[in-house]
């Protein structure tokens, strides 16, 4: 319970810090998006608060983007002001020559101009107006530029990360491995000469398998689509790898027109098939299960490999990238995002006992569609 | 000995189903078999899945009953539960399926954009369900009651349980080959008895059953009244089968719209043919001075053979009226299920429970409802609670499908305002029925069959209210029409 008497609040001047970092907090959450029209609307109001002047515009390095408080007639004059604001890139002040004003009792009579600045570069200008020039408003104006600087940097560190998140996607989507190329190609190589037919039809799988993981457009296949792209993958990995990979495949045939994520499962069965003969000396045994669960499909891939640490594994799921399980935790990602927490990848595993990774997806989500 | 065959029949049914359901799931071992083993369903296979699910208790006893009461003018249930199909073929069947729902919520939510359409859309999924789960657990007591002579609750009991135990324990692997096999399986158990019986009957003679009248030609009663009835009937029938939620959730299993529409046009002719064979029944009831009751196709053939023969021909019918209550009823209980696990007991809320016990829980629920209510209300008739479904069905999932797939302006506001008049609409027929009022005259006609003025009242409020707030339009509507109108061969930015 938060029950205090009113001399816990402290002296005046407590209090006064309280209030204005309340207000620093109230201003914050708009200006993380970065600096727009719409994040300058609903911060402007609040950082006029924070330096008490009787109006205040937020610009960006051409003109206004919002403005709160009286004398609003004088945004068409700040133009030139904000040029002259990025031209010198620090605070400077101009007077009544400047702002010319035909209303009596208009509080703009002078004006502060502060740059914001995000990665050194110059995005936009705070302009704090009040009727006489002030040493305190300067400084004032130029700390709580300042500290809107440091917010929309924040907000810049936010959009570069879903840029990366966005990149990495793309990344997996092209990311077959150099090293599944390379033996491919010489397992190809191999039956070139002793059974060139199969050479040939391993050729055109291999051709039929780069154009699946190459393709551009939509986020979603069905999982029937899926299902071939890992046939033709386990189809060349039996090339190369002979009797010591066996392949069981149980699918409940309601479930192959599910719409899932591009490439959700394949690298699973790739990431079963590396990490099961890694460590086995024996032939391993890839088991891929599909079953219809009311509204939802479960999807599972089992090896009865070398099995791995569930720390790794905990750890590839969280995106450690050192760990070298392919795109575990980029799948695991994916998922999430696209039909929420309760989705994520669940892998069973031990060391010497096989692993086992288990796909839940519903049959439909809002805004998925393969 | 009178419940031999009887009890044979119920384990003979049971095991087959549950060997065809663990064994029916293709396993390839070798890459080369990869391609057969990830086939999607056939549209044959597909259609005897959904004629098993579809043909209840109320097709299965119900129909030989009304016709040997009430005479031919009953076989517009049949005539109504078979066309259905044709207006799901031509209007609904492959939009329905490139929207991509699942569920008929799915589809509101994929079409309007409305948690609260959806929320509305499960709350009816769940009434229906419940309404149509009803008259099965009363007919199996009825048909337990017959071929064993057991208490009518236990028939109910045994097949609620077998029900939940299926759905809940996630034991039905293939579910689609299951219930294919439980369509041969009841066409073959009234078709093998009606072959052998019409036999027997010429060679008793070929005893006549009286005069016919013209009654056919106005059926459900002479008059106004009747006509009324009548056309109340077939609309309820023709338009409430789209609406029927474990009819919908099997349209998923078509690999795209080309093949739901081919899976429908089998299901037409499929159960064409099953619906034959019920007034063959009528007939022969007649004939042989059968009592006028729900049972009269599980007694005919002892009637009619003496000894052993008729023995056989008891198991089987018994076999196939068993096979008839837990098809539907495992796909009705899987439907809710499905509704109150995901949008009731794991919902955003905290407390949710976890996925497998969600399930759990909701497959009890799903059951033990419909089931007290048979047990305690055993006298409302099986063809009229099927029938005030199919009315319920057809006053509210019928306008949405229809006005979401073919109008571009249908809002939100409207779907919700139709939904809940409709839904009311034929709600007050159930109360009606369940409170057992006959009271005669325009009152009772109208009560008891509310889809005449429901179905239309319902579309009038649901483009009416649309209308009104037609700035409420969706803003995807387009490109959601796009996708649901064009044929997946056709190269297009679907995203």
């Amino acid at each position: 319970m938060r029950v205090w008497r009113r001399t816990h609040l402290g002296s005046e001047a407590d209090r006064a810090t309280f209030r204005t970092l309340h207000t620093a907090s109230l201003a914050s959450p708009a200006l993380r998006e970065g600096l727009t029209a719409a994040s300058a609307q609903r911060s402007v109001r609040h950082l006029r608060a924070l330096l008490g002047t009787p109006a205040l515009a937020v610009t960006d390095t051409a003109s206004s983007l919002a403005w709160d408080g009286e004398g609003d007639h004088h945004e068409e004059q700040l133009r030139p002001l904000v040029a002259a604001t990025v031209e010198r890139g620090r605070t400077h002040s101009a007077g009544r020559s400047e702002l010319r004003c035909e209303v009596a009792g208009c509080p703009v009579r002078t004006v502060v101009l502060s740059p914001l600045v995000v990665d050194e570069r110059i995005v936009g200008t705070l302009a704090a107006f009040a009727p006489y020039p002030t040493a305190g408003l300067a400084l004032a104006a130029d700390e709580t530029a300042q500290w809107v600087s440091g917010q929309l940097e924040l907000a810049e560190l936010d959009a570069t990360r879903t840029r990366s998140a966005e990149a990495e996607v793309r990344a997996l989507r092209a990311q077959i491995s150099p090293h599944f190329i390379y033996n491919s190609l010489n397992a190809i190589a191999s039956f070139v000469r002793t059974d060139p037919d199969r050479a040939r039809s391993l050729l055109l799988e291999f051709a039929d398998f780069t154009r699946y993981s190459f393709r551009r457009h939509g986020e979603f296949t069905t999982l029937a689509e899926e299902l071939r792209s890992i046939e033709r993958y386990l189809l060349l990995e039996q090339a190369r790898f002979g009797d010591r990979l066996q392949v069981r495949l149980s699918v409940a045939p309601e479930v192959l027109g599910v719409a899932v994520p591009f490439l959700c499962v394949q690298p699973l069965v790739e990431n079963a098939v590396r990490h099961g003969l890694e460590g086995a000396s024996g032939a391993i045994t890839i088991t891929i299960t599909a079953h219809d669960r009311g509204s939802e499909a479960v999807i599972e891939v089992e090896d009865d490999g070398a099995g791995e640490d569930p720390e790794r594994v905990r750890r590839a799921l969280a995106g450690d990238a050192s760990l070298d399980s392919v795109g575990l935790g980029n799948v695991d990602a994916r998922l999430r995002a696209a039909y929420g927490d309760g989705h994520g990848l669940v892998v069973e595993t031990a060391p010497g006992a096989g692993t086992r990774v288990v796909v839940r997806v519903p049959k439909f989500a809002p805004g998925v569609q393969a | 000995m009178q419940g031999v065959p009887g009890l044979v029949a119920l384990v003979a049914v049971s095991l087959a189903t549950l060997a065809i359901g663990s064994y029916g799931l293709r396993l390839s071992r070798t890459t080369s078999d990869f391609y057969v083993a990830s086939r999607s369903v056939r549209p044959g296979l597909n259609a005897s899945a959904i004629g098993g699910e579809y043909l209840s208790a109320a097709s299965f006893l119900g129909v030989a009953a009304l016709v040997l009461t009430s005479g031919a003018q009953m076989l517009w249930y049949p005539v109504g539960w078979t066309a259905g199909y044709l207006v799901l073929l031509v209007l609904v069947a492959a939009p329905l399926r490139r929207s991509g729902a699942y569920t008929l919520p799915d589809f509101a939510e994929a079409r309007l954009d409305s948690r609260r359409v959806r929320a509305l859309c499960s709350v009816l999924v769940v009434a229906i369900g419940w309404l149509y789960l009803l008259p099965q657990f009363q007919g199996a007591g009825l048909t337990l009651a017959a071929a064993v002579g057991a208490p009518a609750w236990v028939g109910a009991v045994v097949v609620g349980l077998v029900v939940v135990v299926g759905v809940g324990g996630g034991g039905m692997r293939s579910v689609t080959l299951v219930q294919a096999f439980q369509y041969w399986l009841k066409l073959t158990a009234l078709l093998l008895p009606a072959v052998v019986l019409l036999v027997v009957w010429r060679g008793d003679g070929a005893p006549g059953v009286g005069a016919v009248g013209d009654g056919w030609s106005m059926p459900l009663g002479a008059g106004e009244r009747g006509l009324y009835t009548t056309y109340s009937l077939v609309l309820a029938t023709f338009l409430g089968t789209m609406g029927l939620p474990h009819v919908v959730v099997r349209f998923y299993t078509n690999p795209d719209g080309r093949a739901a529409r081919r899976t429908t046009l089998v299901v037409l002719g499929l159960l064409g043919a099953f619906y034959l064979l019920p007034p063959v029944y009528a007939v022969l009831g007649r004939a042989y001075g059968a009592a006028p009751d729900d049972t009269l196709v599980l007694e005919l053939p002892r009637l009619v053979v003496d000894g052993p023969l008729g023995d056989v021909l008891t198991g089987l019918v018994t076999a196939g009226a068993f096979a008839a209550f837990l098809s539907t009823s495992s796909g009705l209980a899987l439907a809710v299920t499905g509704v109150l696990a995901q949008d009731v007991l794991t919902g955003r809320s905290a407390g949710g429970l976890s996925g497998v016990a969600a399930f759990r829980v909701g497959a009890s629920v799903a059951v033990a409802v419909p089931l007290a209510a048979a047990v305690l209300a055993p006298d409302l008739s099986v063809a009229r609670a099927v029938g005030l479904a199919f009315a319920v069905a057809a006053s509210t999932f019928c306008p949405l499908l229809l006005l979401g797939i073919w109008w571009r302006g249908l809002t939100g506001h409207g779907a919700v305002a139709g939904l809940v008049v409709g839904g009311l609409g034929s709600a007050a027929g159930v109360v009606w029925a369940v409170a057992d009022g006959t009271e005669g005259g325009w009152t009772d006609t109208l009560l008891a069959q509310p889809a005449a003025w429901s179905v239309p009242l319902a579309f009038a409020t649901m483009l009416g209210v649309s209308r009104v707030t037609r700035h409420r339009v969706p803003v995807h509507t387009r490109r959601f029409m796009v996708r649901l109108h064009t044929p997946e061969v056709v190269p297009l930015d679907r995203g």
